[in-house]
């Protein structure tokens, strides 16, 4: 597997479903709207902000563009440090080189960090196959395991799921792997977070084998960084006596120092904080403190690919912070399972057709997730400017598909592009009313609002004008909001007002 | 056992990344990241930061800061790392205690290596007086002394002192999720409750 969600249906069709759900569109609005707010609180705070992220840009795309001596480099110094390092081409090689080490320890269960390359290459499923427990330690990864759902969210991969939800996964689920959840078990946060600090303790106590990502990887003190609120990161980077870190090639920077702008910038476009609580560094093994066989896997698994696109490049310069999804206006709508990847939001719209190219029709559809309204630039601490690159996806997509037969009706890239020219529309009040006058509609739209009601009791436009009526057809959508993203963006300054 | 296939990976791997990049110029300019005008309230400014994440603080001087310790440390038990060099009574010193016999004490007290004025973080590297990494993770109560002469004002000032081939935790108030409907809660599995007490004098 490659970081698709198996038999996940393309964008456009996914992202109805979502539309429909109103606890999953409540949830996405309350949490992206205070991530939102947060980051734009101690954003403004630093005075300097655009120098950083030109700094960190800079830092990055150095980074990438002499990659090769980077690589070498950070292998090196990691020998050097009594690391071994593995080399991984894709997926399936990277999850038999953990589970050959899980193996020869005996055994049969590894805690994990909550980390984007291990879900890319599936290695929890991969690790099962072979009669490895691996257990997620993320209060968030905890629910999405344990209620066998998908992430939605690359920093709170929960967000669909309320309190009560929670409530009710714990008590179900948590007795069938481990130690249950207690009786009188609320649904208050702090209660429920109680909670799994005890159903995870003992598997932190006695776990051999741990297994983590990295935030970032120093090529010259062959350094790996893991930044964490939890804890449970640096129980799983200290506790455990093997310790393996899948770590994809575009995480290397250069220089230690070159850890400065970035360790400023990750928790203020992430999380919203001026320091995310527990930030671990190590190099290697150390005599007597933590685990004292350290193993890293240097990952491909389609980053080459996307390193030969000129204009596409620049995408591996994420530090995966999430900004991007807390201000899109379409992941707001449909939330993070209709990307059908690890990656969703706008990152996700441009990461996984840079990996995997777009010759499925599910990847083909991503480049059209958008509305090109920018905010996703405005916002992202590396400067990717992921509007030019799905424009340039969007073109790939077509000429990938230039030698098709003539379009089918719901072919994919007919659907795209009615998704696109949807997502134009809906993303500016202004747009639609144009649109409706244009097509001489708009009496009847207006009636249509008025009339369709979704589940949650938002009134819903049934039918879009203009040239998004193909993708309306048999879809509902919500109505738009008395003021529309760009409105609010300007009203507010992109929310720091 | 992956000499042989990771041998074929690694120039593989290293093979694509050249070739993706043929034509490429390596040279970019890379700006310099900013930094904020010195000030000198810094310990203030340290303070307030820290707080802000509800941590405790407590100002002490040198001659006050056994009894201010052995206050915030109080009845419970309580682990300290070799070269502590302040007498608490009742303390083990840690000889490489196990996780498990480390889950049966309440609290832990150490030194730090460099405070963070403008994010409110302590850093800690482990080295004398700090300890393994291990025990002031598993006991739920942190009680870390910083002394004012080690708090600098922003990210790269500790970059700048911090020995990267030593392993390094940055610690900015306690344990915390908001993975619940982004509600914020204090104390997952690192230590629920952080004391830090500021030495000046
Ligand atoms: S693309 Fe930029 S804003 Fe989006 S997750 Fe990556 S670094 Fe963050």
């Amino acid at each position: 597997m490659s970081g698709t969600f198996v038999g996940m249906p393309a964008f456009p069709t996914a992202a109805r479903a979502a539309l429909g759900d109103t606890q999953l569109r409540r949830n996405l609005a309350h949490a992206t709207h205070t991530i939102r707010d947060k980051r734009a609180r101690v954003v403004a705070e630093v005075e300097d902000w655009e120098e950083l992220r030109l700094a960190g840009a800079g830092v990055k795309e150095a980074a990438l563009r002499d990659l090769a001596t980077h690589l070498e480099t950070l292998e090196a110094a990691l020998t050097r440090a009594g690391a071994t390092v593995h080399w991984a081409r894709d997926a399936e090689e990277a999850c038999a080189i953990v589970a050959a080490i899980a193996k020869r320890h005996g055994a049969d269960e590894v805690v994990k960090v909550k980390s984007m390359a291990t879900q890319e290459i599936g290695l929890n499923e991969a690790l099962e196959a072979v009669g490895i427990a691996a257990w997620e330690t993320d209060l968030a990864e905890l629910i999405v395991q344990l209620g066998e759902d998908l992430p939605s969210h690359i920093l709170v991969p929960a967000i669909h799921r309320n309190r009560a939800e929670v409530r009710e996964i714990f008590r179900r689920r948590m007795g069938a792997v481990g130690r249950p959840a207690p009786d009188d078990l609320t649904d208050e946060p702090a209660v429920l977070a109680g909670a799994a600090r005890e159903h995870l303790r003992e598997k932190f106590l006695r776990a051999k084998v741990g297994v983590s990502g990295a935030n970032f990887a120093v090529a010259d003190t062959g350094t790996l960084v893991v930044v964490e609120s939890e804890g449970n990161g640096r129980m799983c980077l200290t506790l455990p006596e093997v310790l393996v870190s899948v770590v994809g090639i575009e995480k290397v920077v250069a220089t230690w120092s070159d850890l400065d702008p970035m360790l400023r910038l990750l928790p203020r476009s992430s999380t919203g904080e001026r320091m995310n609580p527990y930030t671990s560094t190590w190099s290697g093994v150390t005599p007597g403190d933590g685990p004292q066989e350290v193993h890293v896997v240097l990952l491909d698994n389609g980053r080459t690919r996307a390193l030969a696109d000129d204009v596409g490049r620049q995408a591996l310069r994420c530090i995966r912070c999430s900004a991007c999804l807390n201000v899109c206006p379409v992941y707001e709508r449909v939330g993070g399972h209709a990307y059908g990847s690890v990656y969703p939001g706008p990152i996700g719209a441009i990461l996984n057709p840079l990996l995997r190219g777009v010759s499925d029709e599910q990847t083909a559809s991503l480049p059209y997730a958008s509305s090109l309204c920018g905010a996703c630039f405005e916002v992202c601490p590396v400067r990717i400017d992921i509007p030019s690159v799905l424009v340039d996806q969007r073109a790939a997509v077509v000429d990938a598909h230039r030698g098709d037969r003539i379009p089918r009706r719901g072919s994919h890239w007919q659907e795209a592009v009615a998704m696109r020219a949807a997502a134009w529309t809906f993303s500016d009040a202004r747009r639609l009313g144009w649109a409706e006058r244009a097509s001489g509609l708009a009496g009847r739209v207006l009636g249509r609002f008025s009339r369709t009601t979704l589940p949650g009791g938002r009134a819903a436009a049934g039918r879009l004008p203009g040239p998004g009526a193909a993708w309306t057809g048999a879809r509902d959508l919500p109505a738009p909001p008395p003021e529309s993203f760009r409105e609010w963006w300007d009203r507010t300054d992109g929310g720091r007002s | 056992m992956t000499s042989t296939p990771g041998g074929g990976a690694r120039d593989e791997v290293l093979g694509r990344v050249r070739s993706a990049l043929s034509g490429v110029s390596p040279a970019v300019e890379v700006p310099p990241a900013p930094r904020a005008a010195a000030r000198d309230d810094l310990v203030d400014l340290f303070t307030e930061r820290v707080e802000d994440y509800r941590a405790v603080v407590t100002a002490t001087t040198r001659a006050d800061l056994a009894d201010v310790v052995a206050r915030a440390v109080g009845a419970a038990t309580v682990v300290v790392p070799a070269g502590l060099d302040l007498d608490i009574p009742g303390a083990v010193v840690d000889d490489g205690l196990t996780a498990a016999e480390l889950d049966a004490i309440d609290c832990v007290v150490t030194r730090a290596a460099v405070g963070i004025a403008e994010t409110g973080t302590i850093v800690l590297d482990h080295g004398p007086g700090q300890g393994r990494r291990i025990i002031t993770l598993v006991p739920d109560r942190h009680v870390c002394i910083v002394d004012a002469a080690q708090v600098v004002a922003d990210v790269p000032d500790a970059i700048e002192l911090l020995d990267p081939a030593r392993p390094l935790t940055w610690v900015s108030g306690p344990s915390a999720t908001s993975d619940i409907e982004l509600d914020r809660v204090e104390g997952v599995h690192g230590p629920r409750t952080l004391h830090v007490v500021l030495v000046a004098d």
